[in-house]
């Protein structure tokens, strides 16, 4: 199995052989970068491109390590045993299976995202360690210790909102996604919008890294705010030539709300072109 | 040969471990890369990397060890910021400033650009990075010494070598950057969360154990909720010689204003003296004595000091120091009952660490902090708030 990038998702060669050194060696691939660069989209591409059913468990503040294994429904069980349910005597019927335990019951390979681990508290990496690295657990409810039959291919992506614990990170290959260069920019948009206007790419990505370099942004634009702008630019029907007057009269580029989302920002960027326009 | 390259990554001070090495040596023998070094490149630093902000170290250590002799890769590449930073200061004098200042920032703008104009003609070399600056659309920037852009980002087609020799990860080298994402980031480690108040959330747990104890009777139990209990006052120093340093403390704030719940901000100039005020547009209809501040908030709180502490002595030593009102009692006095009254403070200093002993002030306001003083950067960020969370 080898990862080769996809007609969808453009991979550069140190992300590939990340992914491929986790693949053949089975460990999990600790994903970082700016938000809105693909971390969670890399999953779901390798998924599609290996042909392999994608399990997701969205990362929150709130979630616990055991969850991704499986969960005691004691409520119900509870409720049960109260309307005298018969099912009640069994407690394998109120044990939930988490994620990783579907992943690791399946019958072929799977591919699990574990995604914005940094979400989550500070504990729970930690707590996967074990069962991330032999790929199995205990069930202490039903005294049975399930055993991957694959072991998954396992990505894990983090804001950097919290340090990961040592120990878990060495258990990991990690790849930090750069914010792509104007010809990885241009191979992205392409596989978005095939059909694009060369001129209108052209002058996009000036409008785009030219806003990226404005010093003192709260926010810069990423690729995913470059491609919903191209979207809206698309479906406005706005000609290339608007986006490029930038050189005899300095414009607000059009429809700039789709790249920058923060207040301060707009209100800065504003004052930026305004100041430009009068020393010209 | 690897094991050398492995020491020579320890001696670095990379954190690698053994169990990274062996994986790195694992996926060598599973062939997953392909021969070139490139590859190499990258598969040993997806094994043995495992934080972004390491990556700079990684690719000089890199560079050391297959180059042998580059001593300091990436010298050319860091002499211009530092000449351009010089040459921003130079260029308008401090009365020039104050002078300009009053003019107005366009006059500014085009005084500024006048000069670099100048010395276009006189320096070959400086000439091209300013020009990269000027030609920028919104350009003009080249007042703030964090507003000019050099180089620019490369572009073109990027292999491995040009990656770690261009040390494209410098920014994210825990030295230097202090995004706002970062310094939240940093301040997090100050987080501790404490069950504490009202009863308030279900515990599942609790309430089935004594349910089941009950022999079935439900028996609910309730448990307080956790939440951020970390109370923070941070003390701004503001203008003067402060203003350099505008942009860093503008993140440091916001991101500390997001991250603590309870946060009270103050601003002084210099040093303080009786009284501070929170809002500096009002700051001199409204000021608040430092005594009520000491008094209203408690102990519990956790004092943090932003300034460059660059001053003269006097200001900090002598009554009537102050550049802007004859104070009765020193700064260091009140410094002083800040730091009685709360025992876990720290003085932040936008001003890089290796100028400090330069600067007579900043040693006399380190001593009366007792060298609890950090630089205003990602790790001493974080070496502040393991220092406020002993």
């Amino acid at each position: 199995m080898r990862f080769e990038g996809s007609s969808t998702y453009v991979a550069t060669a140190d992300l590939k052989l990340a992914v491929n050194a986790a693949i053949t060696l089975q460990r999990p691939l600790l994903i970082k970068g700016e938000p809105g660069t693909g971390k969670t989209m890399l999953a779901e591409e390798v998924a599609a491109a290996l042909r392999l059913p994608l399990l997701q468990w969205h990362v929150k503040s709130t979630t616990k390590a055991q969850q991704g294994l499986y969960e005691y429904d004691a409520v119900s069980r509870l409720r049960d045993s109260q309307l005298g349910d018969d099912r009640v005597r069994h407690i394998g019927n109120y044990i939930v299976k988490g994620v990783l335990w579907q992943a690791f019951e399946a019958e072929e390979p799977t591919v699990i995202l574990i995604d914005e681990i940094d979400k989550a508290d500070i504990e729970f990496p930690n707590d996967l360690l074990r069962e991330l690295d032999r790929m199995e657990f205990h069930v202490y409810e039903t005294r049975e210790t399930i055993r991957a039959r694959h072991r998954p291919i396992v990505f894990i992506t983090s804001n950097n909102e919290k340090e990961l614990p040592d120990a878990f990170l060495r258990r990991c290959f990690f790849h930090y996604i750069q914010f792509p260069d104007r010809e990885t920019m241009v191979r992205i948009v392409d596989v978005h919008f095939p059909g694009l206007k060369k001129e209108l790419l052209t002058e996009a990505l000036e409008v785009f890294f030219g806003l990226r370099e404005v010093p003192g942004l709260k926010k810069k634009p990423s690729t995913s705010e470059l491609i919903d702008w191209l979207k809206l630019l698309l479906a406005e029907d706005i000609p290339p030539e608007v986006l490029h007057s930038k050189d005899k009269k300095v414009v607000v580029p059009p429809l700039h709300g789709a790249l920058l989302k923060n207040e301060q920002d707009i209100h800065l960027f504003e004052r930026l072109v305004f100041m430009a326009q009068r020393n010209r | 040969m690897l094991i050398d390259f492995f020491l020579h990554l320890k001696a670095r001070k990379l954190p690698v471990s053994t169990r990274e090495f062996l994986m790195l040596l694992e996926a060598l023998r599973e062939r997953v890369s392909g021969n070139s070094i490139d590859d190499f490149y990258f598969l040993s630093r997806a094994c043995l990397v495992k934080d972004e902000s390491h990556y700079d170290r990684y690719d000089r250590a890199f560079g050391e060890y297959f180059k042998g002799v580059t001593e300091i890769p990436g010298l050319e590449s860091e002499l211009p910021e530092e000449w351009l930073r010089a040459m921003a200061k130079k260029l308008l004098s401090p009365e020039e400033k104050a002078k300009l200042e009053a003019l107005g920032w366009d006059k500014l703008m085009e005084e500024l650009k006048k000069r670099l104009e100048e010395q276009k003609g006189r320096h070959q070399g400086g000439g091209k990075w300013i020009g990269t600056g000027g030609t920028s659309p919104f350009g003009n920037s080249g007042y703030h010494p964090e507003g000019i852009r050099i180089g620019g980002e490369s572009a073109g087609n990027r292999t491995a070598v040009k990656v770690w020799a261009n040390r494209e990860f410098r920014n994210l080298d825990d030295n230097v950057e202090l995004g706002t994402r970062n310094i939240k980031v940093a301040l997090r480690r100050l987080r501790r969360f404490a069950r504490e108040g009202a009863a308030e959330e279900l515990d599942l747990d609790e309430t089935i154990r004594g349910t089941a104890r009950n022999a079935g009777w439900l028996d609910l139990k309730m448990r307080p909720e956790r939440h951020n209990k970390v109370k923070v006052l941070l003390f701004l120093d503001i203008g003067g010689s402060m203003d350099d340093h505008v942009r860093v403390c503008e993140e440091m704030f916001s991101a500390a204003k997001s991250e603590f719940k309870h946060l009270e901000h103050f601003y002084f100039h210099n040093c303080v003296y009786d009284f501070v005020w929170s809002d500096n547009v009002r700051r001199h209809g409204e000021r608040l004595p430092l005594w009520d501040v000491m008094h209203r908030y408690g102990n519990d709180y956790k004092l943090v000091l932003v300034g460059d502490a660059t001053m003269s002595p006097y200001e900090i030593m002598h009554p009537g120091g102050s550049v802007e009102y004859n104070n009765e009692e020193p700064g260091a006095v009140w410094l002083r009952r800040l730091l009685d009254t709360y025992p876990a403070a720290i003085w932040l200093n936008p001003e890089p660490e290796a100028s400090w002993n330069y600067r007579p002030s900043i040693g006399m306001i380190r001593e009366i902090m007792e060298s609890r003083m950090f630089p205003l950067t990602l790790d001493g960020l974080a070496r502040a708030m393991r220092e406020l969370n002993k």
